[in-house]
C-alpha cells in the first residue's frame, strides 16, 4: 500500500513512470533498430523493455505485429550481450502465444540451452519449451532429459516446471521424462527436489496405485525439500480425502509426522492438511495446538497463518477452536490489523453471546484501519452471529448500518446488503429496521447492481410489513434521482406493492402513470406493462406476471434465444421451454475451509458443450432438463460407461460418457446399440471414433419422443459396440492390424417421470393454485405402497416424481408438489399418504392441462 | 559486415559456419531457423547467419535479407537430383531486391564424395553462366576436409573491401 502511495505522489510531481505515456506504433517502429549492425545493446534493451511493459499492461498486438516484432527481436541473436540476450528470452517467451512461425528461434536457443554460458541455460529452457508445440516436442526431447539431470540447480529446476507446463499440452511425451525427474528427485537441492515431485506427480495424477505407489515410497524416505514435502503432504491428503478406509491410515501418520518436522513451512502445510480432512475434533488437537502455538509466534506471517486456519476452523469444529481462546485473545490487539481481525472474527463465532457487545466494541476501534478483504471478514462473522444470536440483531444490524456509512468498494459494499438482507429474511423481529438501513443506504449508494438487488428485496419484503407505504416514498426517490437501470428496478418495486396491497392500489397507479412519461425505454415499458396488468383487477394474471414470476435461467435463456433467432426466426418464441433458474444453493459461506471450489454451474449450462457435438441439436431448442449421471457399468471395470440424459420439449438426447481403463487398447468406432420401447423413435447417432486408454469419450444418441406422454415412461436396453486394436501401453500407439470387433453389456437406461419434469419449489400459494388447477383434467388414484414407513413412502414418491422432498402432517402425510412438463405444460401433484394394515396406502392427484400427462404421473407410480 | 550463408537442407551451411568460426568440424543436427555467429577472417570480422535449409524453414530466410552484404549459397554436389530445387531457389532469391548489391558465393560442396558433380557441373546446373551485375565466383569445397574454403574466404574479403 505504501508502495503504491509513493507512485502516486511521484506522478504529481511529474517524475514518476518513465515508461507510462509509451504508445505502441511508436515502439513498434523502432524495432528497426534491432536490424542495425553491429547491435546497440543498450538501446535494444531499452526498446524490449518498453515491449514487455506494453505487453504487461494488457496492450494487445494483432498476429501480424507480434509477429513483426517477433522477427525483429530474432536479430538480436547476434549479439553476446548476457543482459540483452536475456531481454531476447522473455520478449520470445512473451510474444510466443501471439507471433506465427515462432519455431525459428529453436536451433537458436537450442544452442545457448546446451552451450557453456549458464547464465543463459535456464531462461533459454524456458522460453524454447514456450516456442515448442507438441510436434517439435520430439526434435528437443534429448535436451530436456539431460537438463532435467543437470547438475546446475537452475537449468534442472527451468527444465523440470518447462515440463510441467508442457504436461497440460503433451501429457504423453512428458511422461516419457518421469525417469529422469524421478531422479532428481533426490537432488541435493530442495526446489529442484520439489519441481521434479510436481512433474512426476503430475504424470501419475490420473493413475491413483501409481500415486499411492509414489506417495508410500516417498513418505517412508528421508526426503529433505521443505517444499517437496509440502508438496507430498498435499498428495497424501488426496489420497486420504477420496479413500475413506483404514487402508488411508499411513498417510495420516505420515501427515502427523510432518507435524513435528523442523521447517515452519512443512508444519503449516500439514497443520492445515490435517485440518481440512474431515475428521473428529480429537483428531485435530495435535494440529490445532501447532496452530496455537503459531499464533504466539514473533513473526507475523505465522501469526497471520495461524489465526487465519484457526478461523476457517470455527465453521466446522467450533470447540476446538474454542481451546484457543486465550491465545486469540492475545492477538486482539496485534499490531497487524489482518491478524488482529481473524482472532476476533475467530472469537465472535466461538464465543459466548456476553462476549459479542466486547468484542464488536474492539472491532469497532479498528475497522476503518483494515483492508476491504477483511473488512468483509468481519461482515461475514457479523452475519453467521446474526443468526446465531437472533436476540442481539439490534446491536448488530446498527454495527453493519454504521459500516454501509462508510467508504468501502462494492464487494465489501455487497457483503454488508448481504448480511442484511440475511438478517431480514431469517428474522422476523430484525425485519423493519433491517429494510430501514437498506432504504438508508440506498439514498446515497453508488453501486447500480446493489440498489437494484435493495429495491427487489424491498419489493418483495415491502408490500407484507405493517406501514408499507413509508417504503414507497424510498423507492419512488430513486425514480426521480437514479440511472435508468435503478429506476426501471424501482418501477417494478412500486408495482409490487400494487399487486400486494389494495389500499395502495390507487396511489401506486400514479406513480405508474408518472413513469410512463420516462426517458428510459426500459422504464416506460415497464410502468405500462405494470399498468395494464394492474389496471385489469384479475388477482390470477398479477399472481402470475407480477407477484409470482416464473425466472429463467439466464445462462439457458439466452443461449435458448440464440439459437432460435438462428433457426426459426419467424416463429414465437415459447418462453415456457427454458428451464427456470435454480433455487440457489444455500451457499454457505462459513464451510471455506476447502481452499479451491469450482465455480457452480447448472448441469444443463456445463454439458450445453458437449452437446453442440449432436447435429441440428440447435433445433430442438434448449435442453429442458439434465438428469445426474447415471452408471451403466460397475464401478472397476474394464469399461466405464455413464448415462446422462438431456431432456428437450419433444426429443430425449441419451450421452454416453465412455472411459477405456485398458492401457493396453484402443477403441475404434465406438457406438452404443439401444433397444428402443415401442413409440420411441430413433433420430440419429455419433459415435465416438477413438476411444484411447484414459481419456473419456462422449456417445450421443438423439431420440424422438412418442406423441402420447404416457407411451414415454420405458427401459432401453443398451450394448457398448465398438472395435479394439491392441497398442503398447507405454507410448499409446496402436500396433498394426485391423482388430476386432467386440461389444460390452450395459445396465438398462430407464426415462420415468422424474426426467420429464422440472420442479417448482412449493410456496404458500400452492393451496390457492390448486383450488384454481380444480378445472383442469385430473387423474387419482389410491395405491398401497412396499414401504413400511410413511416418511420413508413419501421420499421415494418424490423421488419418483422428481418433485423436492416436503411431506407435512402427522397421521395422514400430504406432499405438495408442481412443476412444468418437458415443453411447458405446468402440473400439479398432491399425495396424501397413511397407514392401514401394516403397509401404507397412498391416494395421489395429478392435476394438469394436458390429460395425459396428470395419468403418466400416477402411471410412473403404479 | 553480414554474411548469409543459403542452401537446402543437408549441404553443410551448419558444418562451414562452425569450421570457418572455431577451425573444426562439429557434429549438426538440422538447423531449425538459424544460428548466427561472429567469425573473424584474416582480421576481418564478419555477422555470419546459417538459416535453416529444410523446406518448411526457407520462406523465412527473406526475413534476414536486410543490410546483407554477401551472399554464401551451399550446394550439396553429391546431391544431383535436388540440384534443380537448388537452383529455382537460388534464382527466386537473387531477385530480391534487398540482396540486388550483396557478392554472391557459390561453394560446390561436398567434393570429397564419390562420384559427385564437378564445378563445372555445378556452374551450369546452377544456370550462373545467365548472371549479369553480380559480383560472384564458385568455389569447389570440402567442409569436413577444410579444402577450398580458405580460398572461398579469401576471394570475399578483397571483394567486400574492393567495394568499399
Amino acid at each position: 500500500m505504501s508502495s503504491f502511495k509513493r507512485d502516486k505522489k511521484e506522478e504529481e510531481d511529474g517524475g514518476g513512470n518513465p515508461f507510462q505515456s509509451l504508445d505502441k506504433t511508436t515502439i513498434l517502429q523502432e524495432t528497426r533498430y534491432f536490424n542495425e549492425t553491429p547491435v546497440n545493446h543498450r538501446k535494444c534493451t531499452h526498446i524490449l523493455t518498453k515491449i514487455l511493459y506494453l505487453l504487461n499492461q494488457g496492450e494487445k498486438l494483432t498476429t501480424q505485429e507480434a509477429t513483426d516484432a517477433f522477427f525483429a527481436t530474432t536479430k538480436l541473436f547476434q549479439s553476446k550481450d548476457v543482459v540483452l540476450r536475456r531481454m531476447v528470452y522473455l520478449c520470445i517467451k512473451e510474444l510466443s502465444s501471439m507471433a506465427q512461425d515462432v519455431i525459428i528461434v529453436t536451433s537458436s536457443l537450442t544452442k545457448d540451452m546446451t552451450g557453456k554460458e549458464d547464465l543463459y541455460r535456464a531462461a533459454a529452457i524456458r522460453a524454447l519449451c514456450s516456442i515448442t508445440d507438441s510436434t517439435m516436442l520430439q526434435a528437443i526431447e534429448r535436451y530436456m532429459k539431460q537438463a532435467i539431470v543437470d547438475k546446475n540447480p537452475a537449468v534442472s529446476s527451468a527444465a523440470l516446471v518447462s515440463a510441467l507446463h508442457l504436461s497440460n499440452t503433451a501429457p504423453d511425451l512428458v511422461r516419457r521424462w518421469a525417469n529422469e525427474a524421478q531422479e532428481a528427485i533426490s537432488s541435493d537441492n530442495a526446489m529442484v527436489s520439489y519441481h521434479a515431485l510436481g512433474v512426476v506427480a503430475g504424470s501419475r495424477k490420473n493413475d491413483k496405485l501409481a500415486t499411492v505407489k509414489l506417495v508410500t515410497k516417498l513418505a517412508r524416505s528421508p526426503f529433505k525439500s521443505p517444499y517437496g514435502l509440502c508438496l507430498l503432504i498435499r498428495l497424501a491428503a488426496q489420497l486420504v480425502d477420496n479413500d475413506e478406509s483404514e487402508a488411508s491410515q499411513p498417510y495420516i501418520e505420515f501427515i502427523e509426522c510432518c507435524l513435528r518436522h523442523k521447517s515452519e513451512i512443512v508444519i503449516y502445510e500439514a497443520a492445515h492438511a490435517i485440518v481440512n480432512l474431515r475428521k473428529t475434533a480429537r483428531d485435530l488437537a495435535p494440529a490445532v495446538s501447532v496452530l496455537q502455538l503459531f499464533c504466539g509466534s514473533s513473526k507475523a506471517s505465522l501469526r497471520l497463518a495461524g489465526a487465519r486456519t484457526l478461523a476457517r476452523l470455527t465453521a466446522k469444529h467450533p470447540t476446538a477452536v474454542a481451546a484457543c481462546a486465550v491465545d486469540l485473545e492475545n492477538l486482539i490487539s496485534d499490531s497487524n490489523r489482518s491478524v488482529a481481525t481473524l482472532a476476533v472474527t475467530t472469537l465472535l463465532a466461538t464465543g459466548a453471546e456476553s462476549s459479542v457487545d466486547r468484542l464488536m466494541k474492539q472491532i469497532a476501534s479498528f475497522v476503518s484501519e483494515i483492508s476491504d478483504e477483511f473488512k468483509i471478514v468481519v461482515v461475514r462473522a457479523i452475519r453467521r452471529l446474526c443468526s446465531k444470536f437472533p436476540r442481539k440483531h439490534q446491536s448488530l444490524a446498527a454495527f453493519l448500518a454504521g459500516m454501509l456509512r462508510d467508504e468501502g468498494g462494492l464487494e465489501y459494499k455487497a457483503a454488508i446488503a448481504d448480511a442484511i438482507i440475511a438478517l431480514v429474511e431469517e428474522n422476523p423481529d430484525a425485519k423493519e429496521s433491517g429494510l430501514a438501513h437498506l432504504c438508508e443506504f440506498i439514498e446515497d449508494c453508488e453501486h447500480t447492481a446493489l440498489a437494484v438487488r435493495i429495491l427487489h428485496l424491498l419489493g418483495r419484503e415491502g408490500p407484507r410489513s405493517r406501514q408499507p407505504s413509508r417504503y414507497i416514498r424510498f423507492i419512488y426517490n430513486r425514480v426521480i434521482l437514479e440511472s435508468g437501470p435503478v429506476r426501471a428496478a424501482a418501477v417494478s418495486a412500486v408495482a409490487q406493492f400494487g399487486a400486494a396491497r389494495p389500499e395502495l392500489l390507487p396511489n401506486v397507479r400514479v406513480l405508474l402513470a408518472r413513469c410512463t412519461l420516462d426517458d428510459d425505454d426500459e422504464v416506460r415499458d415497464r410502468a405500462i406493462y405494470y399498468s395494464a396488468i394492474l389496471d385489469t383487477g384479475d388477482r390470477d394474471l398479477i399472481n402470475e406476471y407480477i407477484v409470482d414470476v416464473a425466472r429463467p435461467n439466464p445462462v439457458l435463456l439466452e443461449k435458448a434465444l440464440r439459437d432460435h433467432l438462428a433457426t426459426r426466426p419467424d416463429e414465437a418464441f415459447d418462453l415456457m421451454t427454458v428451464p427456470t433458474a435454480e433455487q440457489p444453493q444455500e451457499a454457505d459461506v462459513a464451510v471455506e475451509v476447502e481452499p479451491r471450489r469450482p465455480v457452480q454451474i447448472s448441469r444443463e449450462e456445463k454439458y450445453s458443450e458437449q452437446l453442440a457435438a449432436v447435429p441440428g441439436i440447435e433445433r430442438l431448442g434448449p435442453a429442458f432438463k439434465t438428469s445426474e449421471p447415471v452408471d451403466l457399468t460397475e464401478a472397476e471395470t474394464e469399461y466405464r460407461v455413464r448415462c446422462v440424459k438431456h431432456v428437450f420439449a419433444k426429443h430425449l438426447v441419451l450421452q454416453f460418457e465412455c472411459v477405456n481403463t485398458l492401457s493396453e487398447q484402443l477403441l475404434q468406432n465406438v457406438r452404443v446399440k439401444l433397444e428402443v420401447p415401442a413409440g420411441y423413435n430413433l433420430l440419429y447417432e455419433v459415435r465416438c471414433e477413438k476411444l484411447p486408454y484414459d481419456k473419456p469419450g462422449n456417445v450421443f444418441c438423439l431420440l424422438e419422443f412418442p406423441e402420447s406422454a404416457i407411451d414415454s415412461l420405458g427401459t432401453f436396453g443398451a450394448t457398448l459396440d465398438f472395435s479394439v486394436r491392441d497398442c503398447d501401453p507405454t507410448t499409446g500407439l496402436p500396433e498394426a492390424g485391423e482388430g476386432y470387433e467386440d461389444s460390452y453389456p450395459l445396465e438398462e437406461v430407464e426415462i420415468g417421470c422424474a426426467e420429464q419434469i422440472r420442479s417448482r419449489p412449493v410456496n404458500e400459494e400452492w393451496d390457492a393454485t390448486w383450488e384454481r388447477a380444480a378445472s383442469a383434467p385430473e387423474a387419482s388414484d389410491t395405491f398401497v405402497l412396499s414401504q413400511n414407513d410413511v416418511n420413508e413412502a413419501a421420499k421415494a414418491v418424490c423421488e419418483h416424481l422428481g418433485i423436492p422432498v416436503s411431506a407435512t402432517g402427522d397421521a395422514v402425510k400430504e406432499v405438495r408438489g408442481g412443476g412444468m412438463w418437458r415443453g411447458g405444460a405446468p402440473v400439479l401433484v398432491r399425495a396424501r399418504l397413511a397407514v392401514a394394515g401394516g403397509g401404507v396406502t397412498m391416494h395421489l392427484a395429478a392435476r394438469s392441462p394436458r390429460e395425459d400427462v396428470a395419468q403418466l404421473l400416477l402411471a410412473a407410480v403404479g | 559486415m553480414r554474411i548469409l550463408i543459403l542452401g537446402l537442407d543437408g549441404a553443410g551451411k551448419t558444418t562451414i559456419l562452425y569450421k570457418l568460426q572455431v577451425g573444426e568440424v562439429v557434429t549438426t543436427i538440422p538447423t531449425i531457423g538459424f544460428n548466427v555467429e561472429q567469425v573473424t577472417y584474416k582480421n576481418l570480422k564478419f555477422q555470419v547467419w546459417d538459416l535453416g535449409g529444410q523446406t518448411s524453414i526457407r520462406p523465412y530466410w527473406r526475413c534476414y535479407y536486410g543490410n546483407t552484404d554477401a551472399i554464401i549459397y551451399v550446394v550439396d554436389s553429391a546431391d544431383r537430383d535436388r540440384i534443380g530445387i537448388s537452383k529455382d531457389e537460388l534464382v527466386h532469391m537473387l531477385r530480391e531486391e534487398e540482396l540486388a548489391n550483396a557478392i554472391l558465393v557459390v561453394l560446390a560442396n561436398k567434393q570429397d564424395m564419390a562420384g559427385c558433380l564437378s564445378v563445372a557441373e555445378v556452374h551450369q546446373a546452377l544456370g550462373l553462366d545467365a548472371l549479369r551485375d553480380r559480383t560472384f565466383q564458385i568455389f569447389k569445397t570440402s567442409a569436413v576436409k577444410g579444402e577450398g574454403l580458405d580460398q572461398a574466404m579469401d576471394w570475399l574479403s578483397n571483394a567486400l573491401q574492393a567495394r568499399k
